[in-house]
């Protein structure tokens, strides 16, 4: 008998903070695991900045810098140019990228900075209690948008995938999601692919993960799997929205 | 050693390469724009790495990370600029990082103007940002003490793993004046960071971090933090000049010291004995040496260029056992030695009694 | 040694893992773990095929999966 799936080494033993069924727990394994297979949790620097996330420096058994709401992409930036030969990623939820980070990560793929960035969109803050983010959907309540996000006041969901596609310094840009065991394998392809690209030294790579929020969304764990399928994905079409091939085109 | 005339913002960038640092993250703001503009060309030379970035935040938290990975790093901004730094380096403070930070202030508030002042002592000194953290702040006066300050920030800043703050101002930042270099061979030892984000490799996983959930560790990493302010105490730096039978001290740092020495000479030649005393370091303040240097004196007057900040400290540190008076320009303006000389013989001839009130 | 073994005491009892479980035979036991939570747990050890859809889906790293050697 040989174990076949077990815990990463590139996370700790902790048992995580977050909240039942709430799928950044998936996404931190997969991260784990890409850097177990790429042989490269020794030279790994991670970036936590404020969120649910924050506390990320407990679970990657790797060098770890937390950072302030929204400026992750810069400290990893300054990070990445001390050293260059290093792996540096930021893992960042929606309010913190979309929102008071909008620009810093702009400008990191802008620069083509050469690293990877794990972005959870979740579709509300989580950490500070169920505020609408920009990643909100029409009509979802939330504890800023208690009658439900309405365009003619808080506007429209940010798609930062397809935003980011469009510049030049990001060479491979995907979103994914986790909901069942297969979205989880393709979702595990694609951080596998941006981390490649960085050993590589290609450029700037993201990728945008759909996770749960069972408690700000009011649901069960399972439920909240079925939401973000019916409502999320309709919205934030999942796949490839940049990739080299295209870029070397 | 050779003396070459140059740029106080250009002075200052050589310096800081000659002191080892070999990044820098910044963003144009006048009067500093010549401290990036002159690291954009020199940096690359030294196999180093100059970094405008898309903001000030951004830049300050590009030297958050480059000082977390054990890096000699440094960043320039003016008043504005620092303002939108604060955080970034509350939290720097926060997560104990060594860097340097020079500010060129200009006149404010808010956008104010390009001319040189000195309204920002308050933030630089009381913390502008949250919570309680002190830097480290030099407070030059002419280029070649820029020039001599930089190598001492960088170390201070190592070895006390905190950020240090040159406080300069326009005229500092943009007056050229003759200034000599130490020599280019000496290489600078830096210090040795094992608590630095390299890449855990052999060794347990290092974490920069100022987050500290559990409230009974915050306040013991608050008691850490001010254990350090106090070892900092025996770094006070000041310059007295001609206070040993001054009757009346001025007080005064950077560009105002200047101008408040030339007023001392004047006030000298019509047989007023007048001195003045110049904090180099603003934090930590020299207490002792500012009293030493007032103790025969009848009448204290700062000379600021803003509305009144570094005399509070002055009256702060003498205990009220002097009357201390202020005398500033501000908005860019420059007080003139003039007006300085006729503040002192005001109050010279206003005898010892004189309450401590403001004016302009 | 089981097939899928599962550290109780890290389960939040969220219950991802028996959707996952294409031979469904994860199920959540009946008493409580450390944390007051109803563990996820596999009795018919003998039924799983150690594909690991359940670890897949598991956001706390409870579950262990293991396989037989194939014997020549």
């Amino acid at each position: 008998m040989n174990t076949v799936f077990e815990r990463p080494k590139s996370l700790t033993a902790t048992n995580t903070h977050y909240c039942p069924g709430c799928t950044h727990g998936i996404i931190h394994r997969l991260v784990a695991e890409v850097l177990d297979e790429l042989g490269v949790q020794e030279e790994t620097i991670g970036v936590s900045p404020v969120g649910c996330s924050v506390l990320a420096y407990n679970y990657f058994d790797i060098d770890m810098q937390e950072a302030a709401h929204g400026r992750a992409p810069a400290v990893a930036t300054g990070i990445k140019r001390v050293h260059p030969d290093k792996i540096v990623f930021t893992y960042q939820g929606d309010g913190d990228l979309a929102s008071i980070g909008a620009a810093e990560i702009v400008h990191a793929a802008a620069r083509r900075e050469n690293i990877t960035t794990i972005f959870v969109n979740n579709a509300i803050y989580g950490m500070t209690g169920g505020q609408m983010a920009p990643t909100t959907l029409l009509g979802q309540v939330s504890t800023t948008s208690p009658k439900g996000r309405d365009s003619a006041i808080q506007g429209y969901p940010l798609r930062v995938a397809e935003m980011l596609a469009t510049i030049e310094g990001a060479v491979y840009i995907a979103r994914v999601s986790v909901h069942n065991p297969q979205e989880v394998a393709k979702a595990k392809k694609a951080i596998k692919t941006a981390f490649e690209l960085q050993v590589a030294g290609r450029g700037f790579t993201l990728v945008e993960v759909l996770s749960t929020c069972p408690t700000n969304w009011g649901y069960t764990p399972k439920e909240a799997l079925k939401w973000l399928v019916d409502n999320m994905i309709p919205v934030y079409p999942l796949g490839v929205k940049k990739s080299l091939e295209e870029a070397k085109g | 050693m050779t003396k070459v005339l140059m740029k106080g913002n250009e002075a200052l960038a050589e310096a800081a390469v000659r002191a080892g640092c070999r990044y820098f993250f910044g963003y144009p703001i006048t009067p500093q724009n010549e401290i990036p503009q002159y690291l954009s060309k020199r940096l690359p030379e030294v196999g180093g790495v100059f970094l405008q970035a898309e903001s000030e935040i951004a830049a300050i938290n590009m030297v958050y990370g480059a000082a977390g990975a054990g890096a000699r790093v440094m960043t320039s901004s003016s008043s504005p600029g620092i303002s939108l730094k604060q955080e970034g380096i509350t939290y720097i403070a926060g997560a104990e990082l060594p860097c340097v930070i020079v500010n060129m202030q200009r006149g404010g508030p808010g956008l104010g103007s390009i001319q040189p002042a000195q309204s920002d002592y308050f933030q630089s000194v009381k913390g502008g940002g949250h919570g309680d953290y002190k830097l480290l702040v030099l407070a030059p006066a002419t280029i070649q003490e820029m020039v001599d300050l930089m190598g001492k920030a960088f170390d201070l800043a190592d070895e006390y793993r905190n950020p240090v703050m040159i406080l300069g101002d326009g005229i500092l930042g943009q007056m050229m004046e003759g200034v000599e270099f130490p020599a280019e061979e000496t290489p600078v030892t830096l210090a040795e960071k094992p608590w630095a984000t390299t890449g855990a490799k052999g060794r347990k996983p290092n974490v920069i971090n100022s987050l500290f959930l559990d409230p009974v560790e915050l306040e013991k990493h608050n008691h850490h933090l001010q254990r350090k302010y106090d070892r900092m105490a025996k770094e006070v730096m000041w310059e007295n000049y001609k206070t040993d039978d001054a009757e009346l001290v001025l007080v005064g740092y950077g560009s105002s010291a200047r101008i408040a020495k030339a007023a001392v000479d004047l006030a000298r030649t019509q047989g007023i004995k007048a001195g003045l005393f110049r904090p180099i370091t603003l934090f930590p303040f020299p207490k002792e040496a500012l009293q030493e240097a007032c103790k025969n004196a009848n009448h204290v007057l700062t000379v600021e260029m803003s509305m009144g900040q570094l005399v509070e400290d002055v009256r702060y540190n003498l205990e009220f056992k002097v009357p201390v008076h202020f005398y500033g320009r501000c908005g860019g303006m420059v007080p003139t030695t003039r007006a300085v000389l006729e503040e002192i013989i005001r109050w010279i001839k206003s005898g010892k009694e004189e309450s401590n009130e403001h004016s302009v | 040694m089981l097939k899928v073994e599962f550290d109780e005491d890290r389960c939040k009892g969220c219950e991802l893992c028996t959707d996952a479980c294409p031979k469904k035979i994860v199920i959540m036991a009946d008493h409580f773990n450390a944390m007051g939570f109803h563990p996820a747990t596999v009795v018919e050890q003998e039924k799983c095929i150690s594909c690991g859809f359940c670890y897949r889906m598991c956001p706390d790293v409870v579950i262990t999966v293991r396989k037989e050697e194939k014997t020549s």
